[in-house]
């Protein structure tokens, strides 16, 4: 049964790139394939500076249960395998390819299952072998999700083309463009899992995109749902409840209630792996904010330097005061355009200074804004308190660990408290205390 | 060079703020303010100016001594605390002691305690029981209300919950105060503290706060609710003892005290659950006190008290947590 989650907070859209068709950009001079493209164990490489690598060739490969492969996006050859900037901050081994002109691919297709034959296990190996992970954001490896235990029966898949991040319009685009992969992939999986309903949710603010899925000749079992607009949709535990009514419990995961939700993406890039054999090489982003020359929708090969897709897309109107990879709500601030894409990067958006108002931290006034806005009902201004005085003690008390991090509470708060930072710090100290 | 930022996410943030709150406030008290100003005349301009004035001054002495700068004065905090100070007033106050009652709620009432947030009581509330407690004549005479009179010479009238408390008291059955009309309270025309004499003005002003989102439904209808519940059942019981749900409703200070003061952020509970706890408290010991207390009005009372009561409806009205049963343990 439909329903609203509760909370949630309504920030203007700003999504101006949505009439910008998906567009491609000239390959970089240089690749750096960062070896944490996801959440897990980071791959290991099977490549060394010197060899000359071909378009889908795996050059990482998979070093543990979650975790995932990395392969080539272009043909070229391998310079080294040095540290380089993540767009987390920290320096992250990754590896240099210099792209030689040539695109030169391998041929993918003894591969792939056209005829979708080989059935679900062996789709399943095929998704982990093709490195694909949550293109949401999270970069989950989408196999592991797509693997639930045996006593966990999965009666549905939710395509996630919420895209609730302002700014964000490329699930949007694809939901356009590639109708078709996102309900193929779809398909596959439902077989995968064993689900017998697919739903694909959609917030209201796209309703082209509403119409596109709808006319998309549905199959049986299929259904799209329009959902009103309001942040963090799109986030699992949120998305779940909407569409069914049903609470993930805390601590739990979607299959405890029987869902596996998969980004809009994710789902197009399991069509290509499973039908054409092709590896995830590629995603699109959004390139948006207020500073850049050509803002829009880019199908980037992963391990572009964020510089280059600036860069190519004809540069910024002006100096830089905030990079945002992501989007604006959950994205991280970058200190700068050195970092690459990964395969969890949805958008990069660039401000200038006058874009943020000036913020004036103060004491809660206790007004409970952030305990409607938060979608999980914590009272994010009771653990914004604990956290700031030190009080760790009580923090499992208030179910810190069931905060998904979405940051209503800080977009309300009116003292400009920065509440769910606190606690994240929060949830850091209990990590530590749990340690020792 | 232009520096980039680097703060943690969102980066996004809403445009409310404290200072739109407070101001909101204020501008939402302006009708009743309006005709306080027009049936109390310059004496109301004066006890006015004396209380808003004199609370700002106070928070930004309190402001120098704990050297926290005077940009806290820019929140509105002070000025709502002074104008909310004033209304609650007869606008026969004399001046010294409205400048007492700006001490006690900016120093006593605010300051003492860290200030804005971190304040128990309602400020303006504290420093208007403490008058009423210390100067109870000047604080229970109430000049008539007239046509913008210019002179500060007052002829003085009883509050109708005051009339009905003196019939009571010496015929043991409310009197004229069963054929009490609606329109004067409504409009103004009753004694009272300079800001409360208006239902109508003041309803005006509540409403718009609910819509522009600045407080929400479960106090004020929560307190207004057990008001004309609860002394509509006693009216019904006994309507020459007592006196109508209606007459409760638009007399005293119950509209300026649910809509602006028991609404106060910092000294009500957070949740959904615990201001509407809140506010039937609230309602209860209004009605209560009104019909058989010493005072004749409880509403200060009656949320100082419940002030009081905030940290432990806080603790006992928790959200129950996404995918837990209880808030606390998970669902198994």
């Amino acid at each position: 049964m439909k329903r609203m989650f509760k909370g949630g907070v309504h920030p203007h859209d700003h999504k101006v790139t949505r009439e910008a068709a998906i567009a491609e950009i000239p390959m970089p001079g240089e690749i750096r394939l960062s070896l944490s493209q996801h959440i897990g164990a980071p791959a290991s490489p099977i490549v060394a500076a010197g060899d000359r690598v071909l378009k889908y060739q795996t050059v990482a490969a998979i070093s543990g249960y979650v975790s995932a492969p990395i392969h080539a996006p272009t043909s070229g050859i391998v310079k080294g395998i040095e540290p380089s900037l993540h767009p987390t901050g920290r320096f992250i081994p990754a590896i240099i390819i210099e792209p030689d002109g040539e695109d030169e691919a391998m041929d993918t297709l003894p591969n792939a299952d056209p005829e979708y034959a080989r059935g679900a296990e062996t789709w399943k190996e095929m998704v982990r072998d093709a490195g694909i992970v949550g293109m949401g954001g999270a970069a989950f490896p989408t196999h592991v999700k797509l693997n639930p235990p045996e006593d966990k029966p999965i009666d549905m898949v939710v395509a996630n083309g919420v895209e609730c991040e302002p700014f964000l319009t490329a699930d949007h685009r694809l939901m356009l463009e590639a109708p078709d992969s996102i309900l193929s992939g779809l398909r596959l999986a439902m077989e995968m899992v064993g689900a017998k309903r697919a739903v694909v949710g959609i917030e209201a603010n796209k309703p082209d995109a509403v119409e596109r899925m709808v006319n998309a000749d549905l199959p049986e079992g299929f259904e799209v749902s329009v959902l009103p607009v309001m942040y963090p949709q799109g986030a699992e535990k949120q998305l779940i409840y909407a569409l069914t009514g049903r609470e993930v419990p805390s601590g739990g995961l979607p299959m405890d209630v029987g869902v596996v939700v998969q980004n809009v993406g994710t789902l197009a890039a399991i069509h290509e792996a499973v039908t054409f054999g092709r590896p995830f090489v590629e995603r699109v982003m959004t390139l948006g904010g207020t500073l850049p020359n050509g803002p829009g929708n880019y199908r980037v090969p992963v391990g572009t330097p964020l510089s280059h897709i600036v860069e190519s897309t004809g540069g910024v109107a002006g100096p830089a005061a905030r990079i945002i990879n992501g989007g604006p709500m959950m994205g991280t601030a970058l200190s700068g355009l050195e970092s690459t894409v990964t395969k969890g990067t949805s958008g990069l958006l660039l401000f200038g200074p006058g874009d943020f108002r000036e913020l004036r931290p103060r004491a809660c006034v206790r007004c409970g804004a952030c305990v409607r806005g938060c979608p999980a009902s914590l009272m994010p201004h009771t653990l914004g308190n604990m956290v700031e005085w030190d009080l760790f003690d009580g923090l499992t008390e208030f179910n810190i660990n069931d905060c998904i991090e979405c940051g209503c509470c800080t977009y309300v708060c009116p003292a400009d408290r920065n509440l769910v930072q606190w606690i994240r710090q929060g949830k850091a100290e209990l990590v530590a205390r749990s340690r020792n | 060079m232009t520096t980039v930022v680097l703060t943690p996410s969102p980066h996004l943030r809403s445009p409310q703020t404290i200072e739109r709150a407070m101001y909101a406030v204020i501008l939402a008290l302006l009708p009743g303010t309006a005709v306080g100003v027009y049936y109390f005349g310059v004496n109301a301009i004066r006890v006015f100016l004396l209380s808003i004035v004199g609370c700002l001054v106070l928070e930004g002495l309190a402001l120098k001594i704990r050297g926290r700068g005077l940009e806290a004065l820019k929140d509105g905090s002070a000025a709502l605390t002074g104008l909310l100070l004033a209304m609650n007033l007869p606008s026969s106050t004399p001046g010294w002691m409205v400048l007492v009652g700006a001490i006690v709620a900016v120093l006593l009432g605010k300051q003492v305690f860290g200030g804005l947030g971190y304040n128990p009581f309602n400020p303006a509330l504290v420093a208007r029981v403490f008058l009423l407690i210390s100067f109870p004549v000047a604080l229970t005479s109430w000049p008539e209300p007239r046509a913008f009179p210019l002179s500060l010479d007052t002829v003085t009238k009883a509050t109708p919950l005051g009339e009905m408390k003196t019939n009571l008291l010496m015929t043991g059955t409310i009197g004229d105060i069963a054929n009490y009309g609606l329109m004067d309270p409504l409009l103004g025309r009753m004694g009272g503290s300079i800001g409360e004499i208006s239902a109508a003005a003041l309803l005006i002003g509540g409403i718009y706060l609910l819509w522009r989102g600045i407080i929400t439904w479960h106090i004020p209808v929560s307190y207004l609710a057990t008001v004309f519940a609860l002394t509509g059942a006693y009216w019904v019981y006994n309507p020459e003892r007592f006196a109508s749900p209606v007459f409760h409703m638009v007399t005293g200070g119950l509209m300026l005290g649910a809509f602006f003061m028991a609404t106060d952020y910092v000294t009500s509970p957070v949740t959904a659950k615990g201001m509407i706890v809140f506010g039937v408290g609230c309602g209860l010991i209004t009605v209560f006190i009104r019909l058989f207390g010493g005072y004749p009005e409880g509403v200060s009372f009656a949320i100082l008290l419940m002030n009081a009561a905030t940290p432990i409806i806080d603790r006992y009205t928790r959200t129950r947590v996404f995918g837990t049963v209880t808030g606390k343990e998970a669902r198994t």
